[in-house]
């Protein structure tokens, strides 16, 4: 088989019968209760969030969530969330570090939703929030990018203290062809721009951005997604147990200073 | 360009006034501005003396980081912090150092923001300043870097810190490390927080994306320049998704304070005053 290209990847972690957020939550964890809304205006359905069992421990589970065909998509806003969704998900964890439990994010969007109702109600003030107010949340946080991260729109649930990536997801300052329509002014130059983008588990990680890769099956995780779930249980269950090990001080000082690094 | 000719040709004539000839020799070579929105032909030097703002309708030009260092600190109080930390390339991004090479030698300008300590009318701060003349203000690994640096160095000295934005953004040429300063800055900000110090944030024309999506948003206080473009989505992209045009005014400094997203419209002329008096609220 030929190498796969970082295009390919794009349009792996792009396919519409990808696994997506729930599915994987509906796999990993027991018993998980859905919470709604952001006590403030809405509940957006771009993501999902709520308490569930990894095996008998209670965590947070914060996913962004994307339909699997028309209907779905339209409902979850194709995965692109407003204010709200960052703000039930911040809700989320603070309720989480209030009753000490670890707090699992998946990441897949295209990015923020670009609305005009979204602005009027403070988008990049809601993300903004949630950078903050991540950063020193005192119980652990994985972040598992399963699909597309785009943006603002998936860092904004994904300042972690481990960053974990399936092997053909992708995660970038925006999509390729907003990259290519913006530095190459020719938007149809995308595959070139993944290439150039750094976008893919590999390259972000010796880029020292993500922690770990998660092996999906040949053809993508659509092919077995009870192998993917289990693969990605074990590195949450792992991660946790090593992180539960760290003082909640110190546990801040370690996720401060794994960011602080990059760029530096 | 025919009223400026005009102008010209009106001043060539007026031969007894030697004044008015080298303003007219002036315009030849540059020195005369128009006002985007009033359409006021203005003498660049009196423009600078009226602190860049339109004298005949008060429209507020965009700064660069050095004009607004010197509108804003005492003379001669500024000392710079990170200027040894310069642009990286991480995606090793076809053309960009080159080009970063060829701005800086054009405008004078080392990168996307100035940081430093100064005196504010006597007041003690650290100030991080952005130049949109800098490939838009944009944000990359330099700027996070730069901006942590001075987060950190205000709260090693207990300084309140006053963070003036005008940005296009995350820098896309260093791909996703210009996303992660959005992180690292938010961060730097949550100790500065912990502290207990003031961090007074002032928005300018314009403040938009990853900017505000991380450290624009996040002062004690957010005070804007009258009539500001703020906004996460630029007005653009937000007309491509809904397919409409947008509202007049929409995004603008006047709209957020409407919203609740800022505190405070400030002109020019009274920032530095206004700043100092919320830094001495908060001894």
């Amino acid at each position: 088989m030929s190498k796969t290209t970082a295009w390919d990847r794009v349009t792996l972690a792009r396919l519409q019968d990808r696994p997506k957020a729930l599915d994987y939550i509906n796999l990993i964890f027991d018993e998980f209760i859905e919470l709604h809304g952001d006590r403030n205006f809405s509940d957006d359905k771009a993501i999902v969030g709520g308490i569930a069992k990894l095996d008998d421990m209670p965590v947070t589970v914060i996913g962004e969530q994307k339909g699997k065909n028309a209907k779905e998509n339209m409902e979850r806003n194709f995965g692109m969330p407003n204010p709200e969704g960052y703000r039930k998900a911040l809700r989320l964890m603070k309720q989480a570090e209030k009753f000490n439990r670890p707090i699992i994010t998946f990441i897949d969007t295209p990015g923020a939703y670009p609305g005009m109702g979204a602005e009027e109600r403070g988008q990049g003030e809601a993300i903004a929030k949630n950078l903050i107010e991540m950063s020193t949340l005192k119980v652990p946080i994985i972040c598992i990018i399963i699909g597309e991260g785009s943006s603002g729109g998936a860092l904004a649930i994904a300042v972690g203290d481990k960053i974990a990536m399936l092997e053909n997801a992708v995660y970038s300052i925006l999509s390729p062809e907003g990259f290519a329509s913006i530095l190459y002014k020719d938007s149809s130059k995308c595959k070139e721009a993944a290439e150039n983008m750094k976008i893919t588990a590999k390259e972000l990680k010796v880029l020292g951005i993500i922690d770990e890769i998660i092996k999906e099956p040949e053809g993508g995780a659509q092919e077995d997604i009870n192998k993917v779930s289990k693969s990605l249980k074990r590195c949450i269950v792992k991660s946790i147990k090593e992180l539960k090990e760290v003082s909640a001080e110190d546990l801040i000082q370690q996720r401060y200073d794994k960011f602080r690094q990059m760029g530096k | 360009m025919s009223l400026l000719i005009d102008k010209v040709k009106k001043l060539e004539y007026d031969e007894n006034d030697i004044k008015i000839n080298k303003k007219a020799a002036d315009m030849m070579i540059g020195k005369w501005v128009k006002c985007d929105t009033c359409k006021e032909i203005i003498y660049k030097d009196e423009l600078h003396k009226n602190l860049s703002v339109c004298p005949s309708c008060g429209k507020h030009f965009r700064l660069s980081a050095r004009r607004r260092i010197k509108q804003i600190a005492d003379e001669d109080t500024f000392k710079e912090i990170g200027k040894d930390i310069l642009t990286k390339d991480p995606l090793n991004f076809d053309g960009y150092l080159k080009k970063v090479e060829g701005l800086r030698e054009k405008t004078k300008i080392d990168e996307a923001v100035k940081c430093g300590i100064c005196k504010i009318n006597g007041e003690d701060a650290i100030i991080a300043v952005m130049d949109g003349n800098f490939l838009m203000g944009s944000m990359g690994s330099s700027v996070g870097e730069r901006i942590t640096l001075a987060i950190e160095e205000s709260i090693e000295k207990k300084l309140p810190l006053v963070i003036f934005c005008v940005s296009g953004g995350a820098r896309m040429q260093e791909g996703i490390i210009s996303l992660m300063q959005m992180a690292k800055t938010s961060s730097a900000l949550a100790k500065h927080n912990k502290e207990g110090l003031l961090y007074i944030s002032v928005l300018t024309d314009p403040t938009t994306g990853g900017v505000t999506a991380s450290f624009a948003s996040l002062g004690d206080i957010i005070l804007a320049e009258p009539d500001s473009l703020i906004g996460f989505a630029g007005p653009r992209v937000i007309e491509q998704t809904i397919k409409q045009k947008l509202p007049e005014g929409f995004q603008r400094s006047e709209f957020l304070l409407e919203h609740g997203f800022i505190d405070k419209i400030v002109e020019r002329k009274d920032l530095k005053n206004t700043i100092s008096e919320l830094i001495k609220l908060h001894k």
